[in-house]
């Protein structure tokens, strides 16, 4: 098979959708809201690395929740023109790259950029580079799983209702509910050694991974309290980082393989 | 196993007003066949082993009640929807689920038509000459100029009306000189002097040699439109031929007349 050399079809769609998202504007507004958030955290909190701590938190919540509403709903809006493409002489898998390509490039440059831009326009890029790359990776890791994810729910769900509906339950449960439960395992069998099922359980979500990368990276992983030092022994050196950033990119791949495994069998 | 593929509606001969049709004359190749095609969506068999034969210079109907299955059997034909079971053949080719070159042959007008909200006309159109390495001068812009388009063309398609945008749909379905031309219900949310246009357009088309397949509630529509009938009731061919046969087979000389009677005729 080919691979994608300029312009092939996947690399001509893409294009097209790359022009569509962006002159929505609604990618132009999430990457000026991190612009506006990393000056106003300058502004308030002084030093870099406190910014960097600051922004954990809005990484954390916001990007996975953006990325599945967003997605989701540019692709049920994206629904007919999807239709028409595929009445072209086009493959579906062009076009399905086409369409993950045309959300993820946008969303993830307009990350990077509106906090980037601040860092260097505060002199604070090259000092605190380490964390500054850190925070990026996982933004970018974390824009690409829920974006396949939001992909995923829009091949599965034919009603755009129960697909937007499904998104906003799958952030509430990885977002919110999931610590919850996890602080419920750990008190119940707070007499057990957990710090394995720990591990086990910060990796089969990917924003607590994200979390725990971020914040070991930032020393202040007595934050994460109980289970910190097994962490901190897991994930503290380079390979368990390593390892940590293996397993959050594994959560971009495996549910955009399911999504591409649907899309391709799909009904339209 | 399929059914048979030209069940007949009547039972036994019914005197016409007409003497018998002259036999038609013998065609040349069919441009394109289906054969045995089943589709089930979930537990609803939405075909049952269709068949129908297109042929060139020649515009078949598909006929039928709301839900008959017209919609799924240009979707299977497109490759959009993957049918169970059948066979499909287009220009003497039998196409395989993944084949897409026989497409840039085809022109398809879907039932309703949204685009990319964001871009124009203009760039649709580039676009889908893009997409099949077409030049600028190169397509054929009749119904461009027949709708009154060109003023248009420079506008965001969210901007545009519901038949403004069919328009547009109807247009792109000409462009590329298709050997097939596909139109779902194409006048529906055509105004009259446009339909007119798409009606002498389709007859332009099949004068020089494409095939058509409509589908259409439109008795009047068809009666211009229509050589070759397909009955679609439950998912099966309930009669298939020219309009003349069929006008015969049901003793009506009015088009509705013999539809209706092919509606309320018992089945086998």
């Amino acid at each position: 098979m080919t691979t994608a050399a300029p312009h092939s079809p996947a690399v001509r769609l893409l294009g097209y959708e790359l022009r569509d998202v962006l002159r929505s504007r609604w990618a132009a507004a999430y990457a000026l809201f991190f612009l506006a958030v990393t000056d106003a955290f300058f502004r308030f909190s002084g030093g870099g690395e406190q910014v960097v701590l600051s922004l954990v938190n809005v990484v954390l919540i916001l990007i996975p929740l953006v990325n599945l509403v967003f997605g989701v709903g540019y692709l049920y809006n994206a629904r007919e023109f999807t239709e028409l493409m595929l009445a072209q002489p086009v493959r579906r898998r062009d076009l399905f790259l086409a369409l993950y390509g045309g959300l993820a490039v946008p969303l993830a440059l307009g990350f990077v950029l509106g906090v980037t831009l601040p860092f260097a326009w505060h002199d604070a890029a090259v000092p605190h580079a380490a964390p500054l790359v850190r925070l990026l990776l996982a933004g970018v890791l974390l824009t690409a799983t829920f974006l396949a994810l939001a992909l995923l729910l829009a091949v599965r769900f034919d009603d755009r209702v129960k697909g937007l509906g499904a998104a906003l339950l799958l952030w509430l449960g990885l977002a919110v509910l999931y610590d919850g439960l996890v602080l419920l395992v750990a008190y119940t069998f707070s007499d057990w050694p957990l710090e394995t099922p720990m591990l086990v359980l910060t990796t089969l979500n990917p924003i607590s991974l994200a979390r725990v990368l971020l914040l070991l990276s930032l020393d202040v992983a007595a934050l994460l309290g109980y289970t910190g030092a097994a962490f901190e022994r897991f994930f503290g050196d380079g390979l368990g980082t390593a390892t940590a950033f293996g397993a959050l990119a594994l959560w971009a791949v495996v549910p955009l393989g399911l999504a591409y495994r649907r899309f391709v069998r799909k009904d339209f | 196993m399929s059914a048979p593929a030209h069940p007949l509606p009547v039972s036994g001969p019914t005197p016409g007003p007409d003497p018998p049709p002259a036999p038609r004359p013998q065609p040349i190749a069919p441009l394109a066949t289906v054969s045995g095609l089943t589709k089930r969506f979930r537990t609803r068999e939405v075909l049952r082993g269709v068949g129908l034969t297109l042929r060139p210079g020649c515009v078949t109907a598909v006929v039928g009640p709301n839900g008959s299955g017209k919609t799924t059997l240009i979707k299977c034909f497109l490759g959009l929807v993957r049918p169970d079971a059948g066979h499909l053949v287009f220009d003497g080719e039998d196409l395989e689920p993944g084949d897409v070159a026989y497409r840039a042959r085809i022109g398809y007008m879907p039932q309703a038509a949204r685009f990319p909200e964001h871009l124009t006309g203009r760039e649709v159109l580039a676009m889908l000459r893009d997409l099949r390495a077409v030049s600028a001068g190169a397509t054929d812009d009749a119904l461009i100029a027949a709708f009154g388009l060109e003023a248009e063309l420079d506008k965001p398609l969210r901007t545009l009306s519901g038949g403004t945008r069919q328009k547009l749909n109807a247009a792109a379905a000409f462009l590329f000189r298709p050997d097939l031309v596909v139109l779902d219900e194409p006048t529906a949310g055509l105004d009259p002097i446009a339909s007119a246009a798409l009606r002498d357009k389709v007859e332009a088309a099949t004068d020089a040699g494409a095939a058509g397949l409509l589908t259409s509630h439109i008795v009047s529509e068809l009666e211009a439109l229509a050589d070759d009938l397909v009955f679609l009731m439950d998912g099966r061919v309930r009669f298939s031929g020219t309009v003349a046969e069929l006008k015969h087979q049901a003793g009506h000389d009015r088009l509705d007349r013999a539809l209706a009677h092919l509606m309320t005729a018992p089945s086998r």
